[in-house]
This record gives structure tokens, sequence and C-alpha cells, in this order.
């Protein structure tokens, strides 16, 4: 293991995270099984009480992971001095088989974290908790993703190994490699680029339509998920190319390095957030009808979409911009 | 999203009025709070300035250094290796350098001997030029004369010819620079001899390429990287830093103690306050809110507060609490500046380490405080 400040400051925030979850968990069953909003006993009462702190404690675990995520990025990125045959996040996520997974579910909780702190948020607002049962069902569904997360940095940190000769993005993302990156990178750039334009217009115009007339919260995060999608593969088969003024460098880490003045930051920010609120439009939809709710859900959610087209129009402008000031010709 | 603002103004503004009503001790907390960010801040900025002026010294290292090994000890580059290494392909030029060590008994410390290549550095015959931390110790000004026992025996004479800048302290405190043929007659080294050879390479992903060719042509020897060594450099001062972290948590446990503790011993007036506020209409949520505020108000100061007097600590004053644990010693120290740097993972990481602990230390004690019933307080 390398001893690293950021790496003990993860360790610590996923450990007390997944502590503070876990003994949260047997008090949420509880609240599950014996929430009666009408009884006046003693439990009722005391049951009223506590899902005070478990909000709390539920809220500012998955507030800390959405930052968490930041830092491991963050993290990744600067490791990779350290690291033979490392020139970007890439190296060392790939030092071990636990550094992509990790990545993966800690950007997988990021986007659940982000749906259940909405749902809360309404289900706070409202006098007579009627989202209570289901965000409870949602945080002891969560716990064992939080539990799998923690466990997966944990292997990933402890097991770097600084002489372990890792790959370059170079090589996951070339277009002579099989896999996954390799197959993302190799899109054709002008399809690519039609896919990616297209997919945000549609990504913004939704959203936008939502806010107006009120209908399509599913096609709205439907559309987010989707536009995320081509959003990442946007950048790793053209957007990258234009960034690095490169014919053959996919990497999508790069971007986050100051060589690039932090450009990846300015693109995931945006994308992130958009895809989150358009993802919360979703989780917010199945309670629209809710006696007590048709009001406030709605209102929050036209909220969100203004906020989700907002994030996805600037990713896009930024995304162009980037493309615009590049001296790389790809579609000449 | 109005309405929520000017909520939680007001509720920033009544959290102002009772921490200052309760002045001595909040102050207690926030008195720790930032020795703790203090002591966590120095540390982090110290390093993080030694890795950056780390890796500034070394930019204009040379890629590749080619060295002899004999039986595993490093040796001298006997004639014709440079011939030998005629051209490969990425490597923009090479040079044999020549520099030893060399121990004076009267200080009891090394100097590093160096014979500068390059002709703008080109020094007389006779001359030498030390650099800031040997001409303190020896009491050396420029137009001195030194002596130095040679290896051949002889007593040497040499004239100083200028002292190095100050501010290139850090790298060459115990330089001493001279001629090429007074480096050899001084070592007795014979001639065509070098130290070892430096490679520039421009691309530095040839840099592994070059090196193994180098490793191939030449069994006996051993081609060091400049990447390596600033990945030594890095992973060393992230050890240290580690390392004092994590002795520094065992502070940090403490803090936490302290921050449970101070929140949820609430004095028989706050619980009292708590309890009219309840009683005129807040509800358990605001409290709660209010108590967030509270605990955010007192960290971002807090936070502020250690993280500037850390700054002022490091660069201002040399960081003269945590010096001897980070840098190391020698007879021949450098004294050295650093140049302020602040780095955004640092930062991120620093508020993990502090002010997380602190809201996971005090979400109970807040809740506790926030159920209390208006009437069993108030009676």
């Amino acid at each position: 293991m390398i001893f690293q400040p950021a790496i003990i400051a993860l360790l610590l925030a996923s450990l007390v995270s997944a502590a503070l979850l876990a003994g949260a968990a047997p008090y949420a069953l509880e609240i599950i099984r014996f929430w009666d909003l009408r009884s006046g006993s003693e439990r009722q009462l005391a049951l009223e009480r506590r899902t005070y702190l478990l909000s709390t404690v539920a809220s500012f675990v998955f507030a800390t992971q959405v930052v968490a995520l930041l830092l491991f990025v963050f993290n990744a990125d600067r490791m990779a001095a350290m690291i033979v045959g490392a020139m970007c996040a890439v190296g060392t996520l790939s030092v071990n088989n636990f550094g992509f997974p990790a990545l993966i579910s800690q950007i997988v909780l990021f986007f659940a974290a982000v749906c259940w702190l909405i749902i809360n948020h309404v289900d706070e607002r409202s006098p007579d908790y009627p989202l209570l049962r289901t965000k409870y069902v949602l945080l002891l569904l969560l716990l064992p993703l939080v539990l799998v997360m923690a466990a997966l940095q944990f292997r990933f940190f402890l097991g770097i190994k600084a002489d372990v000769i890792t790959s370059c993005c170079g090589s996951l993302f070339s277009e002579e490699n099989e896999k996954l990156g390799g197959a993302l990178a190799s899109v054709p750039v002008r399809p690519a680029m039609i896919g990616f334009y297209s997919t945000l217009a549609l990504a913004i115009l939704a959203p936008l339509y939502y806010r107006w007339r009120g209908t399509g919260a599913y096609v709205v995060a439907a559309l987010s998920a989707l536009a995320f999608v081509a959003a990442i593969v946007g950048i790793l088969s053209f957007l990258s190319l234009y960034i690095y003024e490169h014919p053959n460098h996919h990497c999508p880490f790069c971007v986050l390095k100051p060589e690039y003045g932090y450009g990846g930051y300015w693109l995931y920010l945006p994308l992130f957030s958009a895809t989150a609120a358009g993802l919360g439009i979703g989780a917010l939809q199945p309670f629209a009808a809710r006696p007590g709710l048709s009001e406030r859900v709605p209102r929050l959610s036209r909220r969100l979409a203004g906020f989700a087209a907002g994030m996805f129009l600037l990713f896009a402008l930024i995304a162009s911009v980037m493309i615009a000031r590049s001296r790389l010709v790809l579609l000449g | 999203m109005k309405i929520w603002i000017e909520k939680q103004k007001y509720l920033i503004d009544y959290t102002l009025a009772s921490l200052a009503r309760r002045k001595v001790k909040n102050a207690g907390l926030l008195v720790v709070y930032s020795v703790l960010v203090f002591v966590l801040a120095s540390v982090m900025l110290f390093t993080h300035a030694l890795r950056h002026e780390a890796r500034t010294v070394l930019e204009g290292a040379p890629e590749v250094v080619l060295q002899r090994m004999v039986a595993g000890r490093h040796d001298l580059i006997p004639p014709g290796y440079l011939e030998r290494l005629g051209r490969i392909r990425g490597v923009q030029s090479q040079e044999g350098r020549l520099w030893g060590y060399y121990y004076d008994s009267v200080v009891k410390a090394n100097y590093t001997f160096m014979a500068p290549n390059t002709e703008a550095e080109a020094i007389a015959p006779g001359n030498i030029v030390v650099g800031p931390a040997m001409a303190r110790v020896r009491g050396l000004a420029a137009g001195d004369v030194l002596t130095l026992r040679a290896y051949t025996g002889k007593l040497t004479r040499f004239t100083v010819a200028r002292i190095l800048p100050q501010d290139s302290e850090l790298v060459s405190a115990d330089l001493v620079l001279m001629s090429s043929d007074d480096f050899r007659s001084f070592f007795d080294m014979p001639a065509g001899h070098f130290t070892d050879i430096a490679l520039r390479v421009a691309n530095p992903q040839e840099v592994r390429n070059v090196a193994a060719k180098l490793a191939a042509q030449f069994p006996d020897s051993r081609p060091i990287l400049r990447e390596e060594i600033l990945r030594t450099y890095e992973s060393i001062f992230n050890w240290r830093e580690g390392i004092v972290l994590l002795l520094s948590s065992l502070a940090v446990l403490a803090f936490v103690i302290f921050a449970w503790d101070k929140a949820s011993g609430l004095a028989a007036d706050e619980k009292r306050e708590i309890g009219i506020l309840k009683a005129i209409g807040w509800e358990t949520g605001d409290v709660i809110r209010m108590k967030f505020w509270e605990a955010a108000l007192i960290s971002v100061f807090a936070f502020l507060i250690g993280y500037l007097a850390a700054y002022v600590h490091v660069f201002h004053l040399a960081s003269a609490l945590f010096a001897p644990v980070l840098k190391g010693w020698a007879v021949l120290y450098p004294r050295f500046k650093l140049s302020p740097v602040i780095d955004g993972l640092q930062v991120a990481t620093l508020f993990f380490f502090t002010v997380f602990p602190y809201a996971a230390a005090t979400l109970v004690p807040i809740w506790r405080a926030a159920i209390t019933d208006p009437d069993a307080v108030m009676r």
C-alpha cells in the first residue's frame, strides 16, 4: 500500500460511511415495520424522533460519497506519478483488478446517493412523511452498495504496489484494444459526433418540454442516462482527440491533468450534475400521483429539469468550445 | 428557492447570535479545532512544497544517467564508452560527467565536487565556485584561498572565484565547482574516465526504450531514469506525510471525542433555549438545521484560521515546529525558503481529515439536543 494522505482520508470516509449506514440499518428496519403515523403510541413517538437522526445520518453519508467521488478521481490522477508506467488516472486504476470496479461503484453510488437525497428532500418538506417507508427501503438497498464500494476501495488501495508496471491510457483506450475501452475509442468520428450532439440535444429538449408541459418524466431520466453514455463515448471517441490535439490519444482521464488546464473538471462536473438531476426526476416520478405530493413533486421536478437542461447545455457548449479551439482537424 | 434562502439566512443570523452568547465555550472549541487544522495543514503544506521543489529541481536533470557497476558498486566510466554508445535513436545529447564527494575533516562534512561541462560555466584552473552552506561553514568569501588535501596527499590551493547564489541553496548547499583538469588531478583520476554519462531524451515515452537499449548494450552498467528518481521522491514525501498524519490521527480522535463531548454536554440554559424555541413553534428539523449551521460556521472559521496560520508557519516561519521530522538533517544542511504552493487535492484531503470527523462526531449529539421535549426542559 502506498501511504498517501488522500488515501487515508478516502478510506476513513468510506469506513465511517459504511459504519454509520450499517448502524442505521436496524433502526430503518424498525421504522419500515412499525411506522404508523395515525398511532399515538410510545413506539411511534420514538420512531418519529429517530427518523430525524436516520435521515440526517443518511444525508450526511450520501453527501460525503458525492464529494468522495471527486476526491477519488482527483487522487487517482495524482497518484500516477508514483506508479511505474502510469501517465494518468488510468494507470493508477489498472494497477490491480479493483481500481476500475471501485471507480464504477463509486459513480453508481454517486447517482444513487443524489436520487436518495432528492427523495429525502421531498419527504422532509412534507408534513406527513409520505415517502418515509420508501426512503428507508431505498436506504437498506443502498447499504450493500456502500459496503461493496468500501470493500472495493480497501482492496484497491491496500493492493497498490508501486513496482507493478501498469498500462498507460495509450494502451487501454487504443483502437487496437479489443476490450470495451478500445471498442469505444474506435467508434468512428462522424457517427459518434452525430450521436453525441443529437442525444445531448434531446437531453436538453426533453427536460425543457417537461418543464413546460409537465409530462415525460421517465423519458427525461432515460434520455439523461443515454446522454451520459453518449457523452462518455463522445469524449472517448473524438472529444479527447480534439483536446489533446493528437489523432490517437483517446484517454478520458488525461483531461483532468493541469497540462490541459484541468479541462476535465469543466466537462465532468456539468455532465455528472446534469445526469444526476435528470435521473432524480425519474426517481421522483413514481410518487408524483401520491396525495399530498401532487404539487410538491412536480414543482421540484420542474426545477430539476431546468437545472438538468442548463447543465447539459453547458456541457455541450464547453465541449464545442474545446473542439472549436483545437488545432486538430478530424473532419475535413 | 427564495424562501429557502431567506430561511437559511435567518437561521444563520440566529446561530451567530447564539454562538456569541456562549463565547467562552465556543471559543474553546474553535481554538482546539483551529490548532488541529493548523497541525495537519502545516504538515501537508510543507511536504507538498518540498515535493514541488523536488520536481522543479529535477526538471533540469538529464532524463537518463548511465552508471557503470563493478561487482554491484558504482565505478568510473572507462574511456571508449561514450564512443561505443554511438547513436541511440531518441537521444538528443550525451555527455560524460565528472562529480564526486569529498570528506572535509575540518567541518566533518561531505562536499559534492563537480566539474561543469558547459562552456558558459567553465571555471579557470585553480579556481573554485562554492555553495552557500559550505561558504557559511568555512567562512569563505570570493577571493579567499581554500587549501584542501587531494587524494594524492598533496595540499592543493584553490581560489574562491565566487559563491553560488542563495536561492539555489536547496541543491547547491555543499557544492564545489572546479575545472575538469583540476577535478581529475585532485582525485587522481586518469584522463578519459568519467563518473557517469548523462543522456537527454526529448520524448518522455522513449525514455524506457532508451534505458532498455542501454541495458542491453552495456550489461555492466545501470541506467537511472529521472522519472524513477521523481517517483521515489514523491513516494518518500507521501510516506513521511502519511506517517505524520497517522500519528496525528490520535489527535483527530481526541478531537472527535472532545467535539462529541462538547456537543452532547448541553448546558441547562442551552437546553432551555431549545425548549423555548420548540415551544414557540420550531420543529425538530429546524433545530437540527440550526445546529448544523452552528457546526458549519465553526468548521469554516476553524478551517480558515488553521489553514492561514499553517500557511504563515510554513512559508514565513520556515515551519519551525515540524521541520526536524520532515526535512531530515545534515551538517551542511541547506537553508532554503519554500515557494508557496497550494494544492486542491490537499485542501480536499485536509477537509476530510478535520471537518468530516467533526461532523460525524456531532451528528448524534445534535439530534439528541434537537429532540428534547419543551416541557421537560422548561419545567
